[in-house]
Formats: C-alpha cells, structure tokens, sequence
C-alpha cells in the first residue's frame, strides 16, 4: 500500500529540508519526462507498514506558472501530467517567519478542493525572534490541519507522518476537485487580504524582526568590503579547485596507473589488453580524474546556495552581467565554468528566464576550463620565451592570463551576440528574493553532493565509457603493415581521418599530426597531449611527457602553428560530455549541435586570422 | 504625503504601494505573487554597489531584489 503526497511551497520556506528529513537517502532524482526539471522523489515506511511516497516539487509563488519549473509543479498539483498519478495530499510548507507572503499559496491550493495540510517549518527561528502563531486557531481559520516542524532537526515529522497515515485510513471523503483559472491581479490582491485578516486574528505576537540577516548584508552588499567578500570567496574557491583538488586527483591518477600497471603485466598481450589499458582505463580515467575538482565547486556552490550568499553574489554581478544583457543569476556558471563546463551547464538551472539561460549555456564553454590547462602549460613552455617584461612580469605567465582573458572576452561578446540575435526580446528583468541568512546543514550538502558526484559518474560510466572504446578502435585498427616507418597510428583509422581532414586544416597551421591528435583531443581537450606523444611516437611514463614532447614540438612547428593552435584552444568545442550535458538540459540536440558548429567557425576563423597574422609578423 | 515611483527612492526610505502599472503583465502579476500589492509597505534596504542599481526591498516580512527601471512601474506614497 502506498500512499502518494506531494510537497510544494515558496523558494526558500524549508521545503527540500522537509523533503531531506522525511526521505532520508531514499531519494531519486531524475528528469520529468520531456523537462529539465529535476523531479526528486523519496519515500518513507511508518511504524505500522505504511509506504509513503514523497514527491518534492520546484518551489512556486502561486499556481500561475512563470518559469518550466512552475509549470510542472502547477501540472503534478492539477493531475495534469500523463506520465504523474495525481498526489493524493498536497503537503504545503510554509516559512513560519514570513507567514505574510507564504500564505498565499496555501489558500489558493485549499481553493482547489484537494485535501491539504499545512507544514509550519522552522519553528525554532520563530521562537528564537519571539514570533507567536496560534496554531489551532490559524488551524481553524484557515480549514486544515497545521502541523509545526522544524525540518533540520527532524521535530514534528512523526506528527507529519502520524496525521498523513490517519487521513490515509480515514474513509474516502467525496472531493469536489474544482476547476483551475489562472488567478487574477484582483484575486492575488484578494488572497493576501485574506491572509492578512486571517494573521491579525491569529497571530500572538509579531516578534523581533530578523537581524542577523540585515547585519551580515549590511557587510556582504556594502560597495567596499562586499565586493572584497566576493572577490574573497572567489579567489578561495580558485584556490580551492587548482590546489587542493590536486591531492585526490592524484591518488585517483595512482590508483588508475596501478590498475593499468595490473592489466598490463597480468593479461596476455592482445587486443582485449589494450582496449582495457588504452581505451577504458585511459579513456574514463581521463575524465573521473576531474571528479575531486567537479566536487570541491558544488561543495561551494551549495554551500552558497544554501547558506543565502548566492542571490547576494547575483546582487552584486547583476550590473556588470547588464551589460553583456544577462542577469546577476548568469554569474556564478559562467565562473563555475572556468572550472569546467559541465557544472557551470547544470548551474545555469537557477537562471529563471529562458533566454538568459539559454545564452548562459551556449557560451560556457568559452571560459578557460582546467581541460585546456595541460595543453596550455605545455604550448606556452615550448614556444614563448620566459623573458621579463617591465622587470618583474614574466612573458609566459602573461601570455597564460592572454589565454584566459581570451576566453572571457570570447564568452561576453558572444552572449551580447547572441542576446542581440537568437535570444532577442525584452529586456531581462531581476526579481529574486534574498533569503534570509541560514547556516547550511550537513545533511543536505551531503546528499547534494552525492547527488551531483552520482550523476558524474553515471555519465562517465556510459557516454565516455562508449566514447573511448570508440575512439581506442579508430586508433588502434588496422594495424601498422610490415616494416611501416611512420608511427602506427598513421595507418588507424584515426590516421586516416586525419590525413582526410589535413587539408581542411592546413590553412591554420596544422599538419596531419595535429590533425590526427585533434581527434581525439575533440572528445576531451586535454587528451590531447597525449595524443600528440602518440603520433611523436614519445616514449616516456605519463608524468614526463610534457616535459618530453615540449622541445620535440618546438623543434617541428613553427610559431605562428602554436598560435594558432593555442587560439583554436581558446575557442574550439572540444568536449563531448559538454555537448551531451548541453544535450540533457536543453532537452534537443539542436543546441549541442549549434553549440559545435558557431565555436568550430569561430575557432576556424580566428586561428586562420591567427596564423597570417604570424606568418606576416616573420614567425613562420 | 506625495506620490513616487519606487525606483526613484533613495536607500533607507519606506513607502505605502499604491498602484501597480500594468497589473495584468506577466512581470507584474509576479510583483503582485510575491507581495508587492497595493497596501504593502515597502522599504528600500538595499542598494548595489556602484550605481546603486538594483535595489533590494523589504516587503511582506522578505527581501526582494529588483532593478530601478522595472521597480518604477510602482507607485508609492511617501
């Protein structure tokens, strides 16, 4: 037997908290069919056998949907969704702190006619401001049952489950399911004078107002320190993902050396060795190897999100992000992004209008994500020199902020077009709330994270997994003839396309090796470097490499090739995970595609230009 | 007593909404969604750096960040 509710409520009233406290793990977060909207669920055994089932849907101001996340939590509320059986109650959290506005959901849901209870959450806070509601009289006022919780620390979730377990057993009242119509401008006014009489009645006493929060943003959004605070968590979340990420990354790097160190000396020489050692092993540990780093950034942004800083950071951005015709919401995937794309992709789910979020993931992938780095270091290590310039900064470290630079000024330009192009139309418009200040429970930043490092792996597990056998194949067959010269790789398939391409890319510099290394370097940029050491037939243990192929490069290309190569770069979609996280949350492959041919132009053109230039400058 | 436009308001001023522009436009029927009705007091707490745009409102017991040009589309008495 299973009984089926479904929680909704205003942003930030504790719902997920709620959600956390009843399901425990038992959580599965998936996609609605069709959406991007994440669809979580969870359930819950009482005492006496009864099985709960916990939808939790996307917070809402009302039932009038304004973003595709309100849309669905407004469709799963009416039963309008084919593939969602209708909730059997509807369990409305309310923030008891701000009754004032949170109530208004709830009347507009009880108007439907479906049986409803009320959740007071974070009673403590009340208590803790000398914030009073008669509960049995705002009970009798409103017409359901009110339940007082405090999520976080689990109070009130037995009378939660006692009094979902009673209504369940309680013999099936008729319901009169009423007809929903959008509300209108005079029906909201209605709403909240209803709430109003209804709290004038109810309410004991009003209590202090919340200063913490005012204090801490008196801090946080003052001209000075505020934008100090900001470049602070910045910086440290920088720090945080370069350095300390490195510890793990290399024990997972050991661990994945040691087992291709297992596989070559325990297997029999043949293809199943190396599509295991080269393919799989190389191929997915080149991407889990990104794993600590993808962790440490939603461990930040969680704790951001979750803690209130995040729509204070928006605050802040909102005007410099504008110009570029974004909103404030834009800023933290675009930095997300330098990291790597992929979470900066999925981060971009807070952006409430569509367009901007639309914008927002299309140019992501412009920023300088840490795949470029390794192709970057060893480029800049071959070929510019490291002279001083003004006495005390050196050439290649400027060089590397140029990079950088690059790819930001790549990504504005390319919002301001695409704002002015694809995504025209009003305006964009800020209206987000500031939540108050909340210290984030461990409960729900754990599972956040075990969420998130899931669908990581998940991917890995599948799309690279298949990606790298694809890719270990088209490089490893057919093999070198008889007394071949060249490196074996010249006969592969891989070898082939390369040679078939090289004349597409000989206006930008690029011989075959480039062009053959390029294939795989398209899956994952960084790949690259060892492909090269591939074609260059190095023979050296993976660490070195870099350190090995630098001067052979320098020695057979010229300059304006490594410019070249270091533009295309900047700019190139090199990333299939990009294209299949783009794939999943725009839901259509138009946009990964689109994604790959205007960066592909873009990174055509400008290494083109590029390497004339260099070729007129004398560094052929 | 006089009648502004919210946008208008400097940091630290209060005032008594009393009219919404365009009352039935998507972006202002979400003003109304999260309290900013007629009736309401609000205060602006808040301003950005640099420009002092947006602004961040106290309204119904929460604070909501808007941009000047559209916190203009209401009417308040100061």
């Amino acid at each position: 037997m299973t009984l089926r509710v479904a929680l909704a409520g205003n942003p930030n009233c504790g719902k997920t908290a709620l959600f956390n406290a009843l399901t425990g793990s038992r959580q599965k977060v998936a996609n609605y069919p069709g959406v991007t909207v994440e669809r979580k669920e969870g359930s819950v055994k009482t005492a006496s056998g009864l099985t709960i089932s916990v939808l939790d849907l996307p917070g809402t101001y009302s039932l009038d949907a304004h973003t595709p996340d309100e849309a669905i939590a407004r469709d799963v509320i009416l039963g309008k969704l084919s593939t969602e059986a209708p909730p059997r109650i509807l369990v409305v959290v309310a923030d008891v702190t701000n009754l004032e506005r949170n109530l208004g959901l709830l009347l507009e849901l009880k108007s439907l006619g479906k049986p409803v209870v009320l959740v007071l959450n974070m009673m403590d806070l009340a208590i803790r401001r000398g914030i009073d509601v008669d509960v049995q009289a705002l009970s009798k006022e409103l017409g359901v049952t009110v339940i007082p919780t405090v999520a976080v620390k689990r109070t009130g979730i037995p009378e939660l489950l006692q009094h979902l377990e009673k209504e369940f057993h309680a013999p099936a009242e008729e319901v009169i399911v009423r007809e929903w119509k959008k509300s209108s401008p005079d029906d909201v006014r209605a709403r909240f004078a209803e709430v109003d009489r209804i709290l004038k009645k109810c309410t004991r006493k009003v209590g202090q107002p919340e200063i913490w929060t005012d204090k801490i943003d008196h801090v946080v959004l003052h001209p000075v320190y505020g934008t100090t605070l900001l470049l602070g968590v910045l910086a440290l979340m920088f720090q945080a993902i370069f350095t300390w990420a490195k510890i793990p990354q290399e024990w997972i790097q050991e661990g994945l050396g040691w087992l291709g160190a297992a596989v070559g000396t325990h297997m029999p020489d043949g293809a199943l060795k190396s599509l295991l050692a080269d393919g799989i092993i190389s191929g997915v540990g080149a991407v889990l190897v990104f794993l600590p780093q993808i962790l440490l950034l939603f461990l930040f942004i969680l704790f951001l999100e979750d803690s209130g800083y995040m729509s204070r950071a928006a605050f802040l951005m909102d005007r410099l992000m504008g110009k570029v015709g974004l909103n404030g919401r834009a800023f933290i995937p675009l930095l997300s992004s330098y990291a790597c794309a992929i979470p900066g992709i999925m981060a971009t789910r807070t952006i409430e209008n569509k367009r901007d979020r639309m914008t927002t993931i299309l140019v992501a992938p412009l920023t300088t994500c840490s795949a470029r780095l390794p192709v970057y270091s060893l480029l800049i290590a071959a070929f510019i020199p490291n002279t001083s310039v003004l006495g005390f900064l050196k050439l290649q470290g400027l060089v590397m902020l140029g990079l950088y630079l690059g790819g930001i000024i790549a990504a504005l330009v390319m919002a301001v077009i695409f704002k002015k192009t694809l995504f025209k139309g009003a305006k964009p418009q800020l209206l987000m709330e500031l939540p108050t200040y909340k210290w984030p429970s461990l409960r729900g930043i754990t599972l956040g994270l075990l969420e998130r490092s899931k669908l990581f792996v998940r991917r890995a597990g599948t799309v690279i997994l298949s990606l790298s056998v694809i890719l270990w194949f088209l490089a490893s067959y057919p093999h070198a003839p008889e007394g071949a010269t060249e490196p074996a790789i010249r006969y592969s398939y891989a070898g082939k396309i390369g040679g078939a391409i090289e004349p597409f890319l000989k206006p930008l510099g690029f011989d075959w090796r480039i062009s053959v290394a390029l294939i795989p370097g398209f899956a994952a940029r960084e790949v690259m470097v060892g492909a090269l050491a591939t074609v260059y037939a190095v023979e050296a243990k993976e660490s070195e490499t870099a350190a090995a192929l630098g001067p052979i490069l320098a020695k057979n290309w010229s300059l304006a090739t490594a410019l070249s190569l270091l533009v295309w770069y900047i700019l190139a979609c090199q990333c299939l995970s990009t294209l299949a996280v783009t794939r999943r949350e725009t839901n259509s492959w138009r946009w990964p595609i689109f994604m790959l041919v205007y960066m592909t132009t873009l990174a055509y053109v400008a290494s083109f230009v590029t390497y004339r230039l260099a070729l007129w400058a004398g560094w052929g | 007593m006089n009648l502004r436009k919210l946008g208008e308001l400097k940091k630290g001023m209060r005032g008594l909404i009393k009219r919404i522009d365009d009352s039935s436009s998507e972006f202002s029927r979400r003003l109304l969604e999260m309290g900013l009705i007629e009736g309401s007091t609000v205060e602006i707490v808040h301003e950005a750096p640099f420009g002092g745009d947006p602004i961040a409102l106290r309204v119904r017991g929460s604070l909501v960040a808007l941009r000047r040009n559209e916190a203009n589309r209401i009417e308040v008495e100061v």
